[in-house]
């Protein structure tokens, strides 16, 4: 009998949460970290194979079957609540009375990569732990590596915001607040990819060097935020306004491929920037001429030629008097026809 | 030096005293910004500048200063990882001490680039310490003081109770005697292996 406390106690340091079985496979003794998983006196007396279900390798009911997994990794569940995974590993002890009790064994369990949560399931402590176990410093890693990534994460989405701020920054008139001809390039892009319709809109307003000759440059800008208001106003949301130049626009409308829907919506902005503007008691006069052209119109709509289109049916516009309309038409580059809406 | 520790300093004063205290040391600065990154590295002239405003502002000896802050590095909840940090190094005080030397590892461990002074725990006699502290990277000077306000805190932490002395400077080290009066003085406050960080 002197033999086998001698043997527990040393298990009971070296590896606390041991077991050792009889030749019948029931629990004579246990570690005092197995404590924590089920008091004592249920688990003396218990077999083990009643405790622990053998998930890994296979094997069958019986103290042989479980006594012939010796040296192999054991992969282990609890069978009560909260059904932990274990890992263990069994040395099978002498068949002749000596060290411990004959035909039985020892298993060492430990909690593998389930620990995390067993510590806090089973109120582990580091006395639960042989002094030479890693686990209370894994621990410890987990828990600063998860506080240093949340730095990270932190610093990373102040990086992202100020990623945002500056792009957006960067695509914006900073007047007006519409889009900017860096945008513009992304949003072309963007829109052939797409193959989808759309219309593009070439806007110069008329008479606007007059007003900034005459009422200065304040006025033009006052003007210029007001015109801009007034475009974001009259389109959908998935339309953009663009500010290209000084009173120069582009814009632009996705799935449109309706003329007359298109010389609607030119009409109609033409109207109200005609509107005189009052400014310091002042009014200031303005008006617009737009060229347009459809990607309806194109076999394959590419965004250089349709811009360049828009240019040329503009033109036509501004030659047919201020406060026109033109869409696009192949004859325009000859003889300036085309449809219009004055 | 790693921004973790202007972050840190920055949070003691702005906890500690507000945010418009230290909004008003920063102002004097003159960085161009107001917050520290924890995890970008800044001009170790920087920190020593900063240190010293701080305790003109505060109208308090530097190395009071850096006492507070070892305190303050273990006892204020918005701190709250370090405390539990340092205590995965030891059951109780005792064993706390004895994994000093541990520290600027486990600190390592955690954060590769953050690089402390060396601390060695030398035995004298029965409850009697002291800690060495090396020379701190960057030459800033007065890391043991930050390291007495922790010990006393953490003694505290335990349980224990400790007579600390800063003994001063020799050769660029620092040393701080530790003497150990009693290991369970008082309940010291709980800690669970597996408590979620905060």
């Amino acid at each position: 009998m002197t033999d086998i406390s001698v043997l527990e106690g040393m298990l009971n340091t070296l590896c606390p949460m041991h077991v050792i079985l009889s030749k019948t496979g029931h629990i004579e003794h246990a570690g005092p970290a197995l404590n924590k998983l089920l008091p004592q006196d249920n688990l003396i007396g218990m077999r083990f194979l009643e405790l622990l279900q053998v998930k890994r390798p296979n094997i069958g009911p019986s103290m042989e079957d479980l006594r012939g997994t010796g040296g192999m990794k054991l992969h282990l569940k609890l069978r009560c609540p909260p059904c932990t995974e274990m890992k263990g590993v069994l040395v099978p002890l002498p068949e002749d009375a000596g060290f411990g009790p004959p035909g039985g064994a020892v298993v060492n369990l430990s909690f593998g990569i389930s620990v995390i949560d067993a510590v806090r399931d089973f109120s582990l402590t580091s006395a639960d732990f042989a002094a030479t176990d890693l686990t209370v410093e894994m621990l410890y890693l987990v828990e600063a590596k998860s506080a240093a990534m949340a730095e990270s994460h932190k610093l990373n989405m102040r990086l992202q915001g100020a990623k945002i701020a500056a792009e957006e920054q960067a695509f914006t008139d900073t007047l007006t607040g519409l889009k900017n001809r860096r945008a513009m390039d992304h949003i072309m892009e963007r829109l052939v990819q797409s193959e989808q319709d759309f219309a593009l809109m070439n806007l110069d307003l008329d008479f606007f060097k007059a007003v900034n000759d005459n009422m200065g440059h304040a006025a033009g800008d006052h003007v210029l935020q007001h015109v801009a208001r007034l475009m974001v106003d009259e389109i959908r949301g998935n339309d953009t306004v663009i500010r290209t130049g000084g009173d120069e626009f582009v814009l632009i409308f996705n799935n449109l491929s309706d003329r007359k829907i298109l010389a609607e919506i030119a009409g109609r902005l033409i109207a109200k920037l005609e509107h005189p503007i009052p400014f310091n008691g002042q009014e200031c006069k303005i008006s617009a001429s737009i060229g347009s052209t459809l990607s309806c119109d194109y076999k394959s709509p590419d965004i250089d030629r349709m811009m360049q289109d828009a240019d040329v049916a503009l033109y036509a516009a501004k030659d047919r008097g201020r406060g026109c309309h033109v869409i696009y038409d192949v004859g325009l580059w000859h003889i300036g026809q085309g449809e219009q809406t004055c | 030096m790693h921004g973790l520790i202007n972050r840190i300093i920055e949070r003691f004063v702005r906890d500690t005293y507000g945010r418009n205290v230290w909004a008003g040391i920063m102002q004097e600065l003159d960085l161009g910004f107001t917050e520290f990154e924890p995890m970008l590295t800044y001009e170790n002239e920087l920190t020593v500048q900063l240190l010293d405003l701080i305790a003109v502002r505060l109208d308090k000896p530097l190395p009071d200063v850096l006492e507070d802050i070892g305190t303050y590095l273990v006892s204020h909840p918005n701190v709250k990882a370090v405390r539990r940090l340092l205590r995965f190094s030891g059951e109780n005080f005792v064993e706390f001490l004895h994994s000093l030397d541990d520290l600027p590892a486990r600190t390592k461990l955690a954060v590769s680039d953050l690089i402390l002074p060396s601390l060695e725990l030398r035995e004298h006699g029965p409850n009697f310490y002291s800690v060495v502290i090396g020379a701190a990277p960057g030459g800033i000077c007065g890391f043991g003081h930050v390291v007495t306000g922790l010990l006393r805190t953490m003694a505290d932490d335990y349980g224990a109770l400790v007579y600390l002395d800063y003994k001063g400077q020799r050769d660029g080290m620092e040393i701080v005697e530790v003497r150990l009066l009693e290991t369970a003085f008082a309940e010291g406050r709980d800690f669970v292996l597996g408590a979620r960080a905060g």
